[in-house]
């Protein structure tokens, strides 16, 4: 029943570095969107094109949406960018910081015929970074490093523990 | 090579005899991995802001515009004074922005503000104490709307219903003759202004009156001199000023940041039929309602020249010299107020103006393209207008010194100059980028901001930053309106006073007549007219 896990150091450090690295990113996202002050999601919103443009310009229209949404955006990030970093419940935050940042993706995918008024800081067709940050969630969401090294590994002895009382 | 796995099972005991073992102290700190990682995190969050904040400092403390004011909304302090009873003179669309800020509203309106959210903005609003006490229109149809606004229960502020039954004068002088009135808002046609001013001015009324106020030098001087001699209380209709932008803008001039200024740039850019004054058919193309029956047209006319009532000339009288000078008098004149709110400019020495009709080949009198050029040697400074009609590409309104230059719109941006020897160690130091905005001022974010990184000056040089959602919108009508009651309450001046309505007019009767006459208007300060 016990699935053995086993990688090289350097596979291993290979993907917790990356965990590291997308922490950092949504960890300082959100931060930052903290100290900025009177930070809104408007801006952002504004520029929504594709499926998602009409759900942005719900959200524009009613200013207790768009606090939430506002509050969601940033504590969602800085939550997610901790559960990376401290490896704890980090399966859970790589999928919800996937499906965030697909989020973002959707709300400005560069699309032949989709046009913004703000240009990107890369050059991009169909594929950006946004999206391959959010890939490469999923792929730490598959390959699990923080039950070897994150708070995962408590959770996890835990998790065990209950299951044998309970035997 | 076996050393380079790592096997939960091997490495880490994670199997069922262990379990109740105490973790090795190794696996606990492999388990805390992230601590340090998050104290770099940490520690470098700090220095940024840090970084930031001591650079925004720096900047702004430099340029000595560290305690700027934040702005403040105003606070509902409930009735002040005494009920003050407003008549409007002119009852078109521009008379029920003037309703709003005295705090009454169309029960259409209200529809139409609850299903664009913008219905709690107009509730917001301080309960002036006034009552809308008369309606005077030519037109049955527009008066009719301004009885129904005065009788709606809907109030700003939660006022309670004055007591004052709202009543409907057919002409002008009826109204100023009424005791019953204290105080008059004129929005009719520009041909209006300056006598009913004048004829109220002398009932002892207060004006508001919208702009332009006068068409000429003559109805000019009777208007001023009979608010001079009155003592009423007189404010000219226009509100840009009294945004929260331009109480920076004023102390970023009165700060000198801008080095000695030699030419301000202001523009209209508009490219619509609406926008050109066509605006006699309804939205299914057919013309809009009035007939000779439902119009006094004699007294609309007034002391014009003669001509048969039409849809066209009632609807779009901008278009016409006898009733208006156009782009001059609708758009330039709150240029000219905004600049010379900020820079006191007076009357100019010399205006030369050059246009014509371009784009809109239809019965026009009026330019659609025109240009001015208003001259100052005394204050070495020259302030340009160029207007067209037939495109909206957007040109701002730029004050240019000889250290930085000021855009000045919904949002501020001051681009610092490469030459200038004032910001030269700035410059050379690095605090001060000139190819970007060395400050922005928006007003959604509250306060000055010295701009810092480069994401954030791009929103700004595009003014894309400005967002109205997290504050409350105040009509700046409203803040204009408000001035001009509180200021007859007090028995101040309000900022767009006779003197200034008066230097304005000046300016734009030059520039009326330079276009018209085709030479270049002289100022006689002497014999105070125009050569």
């Amino acid at each position: 029943m016990k699935e053995v896990k086993t990688f090289s150091t350097c596979q291993l450090t290979a993907l917790i570095a990356l965990r590291f690295l997308i922490g950092w990113h949504l960890l300082y996202e959100g931060f930052s969107k903290l100290l900025i002050p009177n930070w809104s999601s408007f801006g952002f919103l504004q520029e929504s094109k594709w499926i998602l443009a009409g759900f942005a310009r719900y959200v524009m229209e009613h200013e207790g949406m768009l606090r939430v949404v506002d509050f969601l955006n940033t504590w969602g990030l800085i939550a997610i960018g901790l559960g990376l970093i401290f490896g704890l419940f980090a399966r859970l935050a790589s999928y919800t910081g996937a499906a965030l940042l697909f989020l973002y993706y959707a709300n400005n995918p560069p699309f032949i015929g989709l046009e913004y008024s703000v240009p990107s800081e890369g050059n991009y067709l169909i594929v950006s970074k946004t999206l391959i940050e959010s890939a490469a969630l999923i792929v730490l969401a598959l390959i699990p490093t923080s039950n070897i090294f994150g708070l995962d590994m408590f959770v996890e002895r835990y998790k065990k523990q209950k299951n044998r009382i309970k035997e | 090579m076996t050393s380079d796995n790592n096997e939960i099972k091997k490495s880490d005991q994670i199997n069922d005899s262990d379990d109740r073992k105490t973790v090795k102290r190794r696996t606990v700190l492999k388990a805390l991995a992230g601590l340090p990682v998050l104290g770099l995190f940490a520690y470098k969050l700090a220095e940024k802001k840090k970084y930031d904040t001591d650079k925004k400092n720096k900047v702004l403390e430099e340029l000595g515009l560290k305690d700027f004011d934040a702005p403040v909304l105003m606070k509902n302090g409930g009735p002040k004074g005494e009920l003050l009873r407003v008549g409007i003179i002119g009852y078109g669309a521009r008379a029920s922005t003037h309703a709003n800020a005295l705090g009454y509203i169309h029960p259409d309106d209200v529809e139409k503000r609850k299903a664009n959210n913008t219905l709690e903005d107009f509730l917001f609003q301080e309960d002036l104490n006034v009552a809308l006490a008369g309606i005077c229109d030519v037109f049955d149809l527009h008066a009719e709307r301004g009885l129904a606004t005065a009788r709606s229960t809907v109030r700003a502020g939660g006022a309670k219903d004055p007591g004052v039954p709202v009543r409907r004068y057919k002409t002008y002088q009826e109204m100023l003759e009424d005791k019953n009135i204290d105080a008059v808002m004129i929005a009719t046609p520009d041909h209006h202004h300056a006598p009913i001013t004048a004829a109220a001015a002398r009932a002892g009324k207060h004006v508001y009156c919208e702009k332009s106020l006068a068409l000429g030098e003559e109805e000019l001087n009777d208007a001023y001199n009979a608010v001079k001699e009155s003592g009423i209380v007189f404010q000219l209709g226009h509100q840009i000023t009294q945004s929260v932008v331009f109480k920076q803008a004023r102390e970023i001039i009165r700060k000198d940041i801008l080095g000695k200024i030699t030419l301000i740039e202001t523009t209209t850019n508009r490219n619509s039929a609406d926008g050109a004054w066509i605006r006699h058919l309804d939205a299914d193309g057919n013309p809009k309602p009035g007939d000779e029956n439902t119009i006094d047209w004699l007294q609309w006319l007034g002391h014009t020249p003669y001509v048969p009532f039409s849809v066209n000339r009632f609807y779009n009288w901008q278009k016409f010299f006898a009733y208006e000078t156009g782009l001059i008098g609708q758009l330039f004149t709150h240029e000219f107020d905004a600049v010379n709110q900020l820079l006191k400019i007076g009357i100019p020495s010399y205006v030369t103006s050059s246009g014509g009709i371009y784009y809109w080949k239809d019965d026009r009198e009026m330019p659609d393209t025109l240009h001015c050029v208003f001259e100052y040697p005394n204050r070495d400074l020259t302030l340009m207008y160029s207007a067209t009609l037939a495109s909206g590409r957007s040109r701002g309104r730029v004050f240019m010194g000889r250290d930085a230059s000021m855009e000045l719109g919904n949002s501020i941006n001051i681009i610092a100059e490469s030459e200038s020897e004032r910001y030269k160690k700035h410059i050379e130091a690095g605090l001060i980028d000139p190819s970007g905005p060395m400050i922005s001022f928006n007003p959604t974010s509250g306060k000055i901001d010295a701009v810092t990184s480069a994401t954030e000056k791009y929103y700004a040089a595009r003014g894309l930053t400005t967002t109205t959602i997290n504050g409350r919108n105040v009509d700046i009508t409203y803040l204009h309106i408000k001035e001009w009651i509180d200021c007859i309450r007090s028995g101040s001046a309000p900022s767009a006073n006779m003197d200034m309505a008066f230097d304005e007019s000046i300016a734009c009767i030059m520039a009326h007549r330079s276009y018209l006459e085709h030479r270049r208007m002289e100022w006689d300060p002497a014999g105070k007219k125009i050569v």
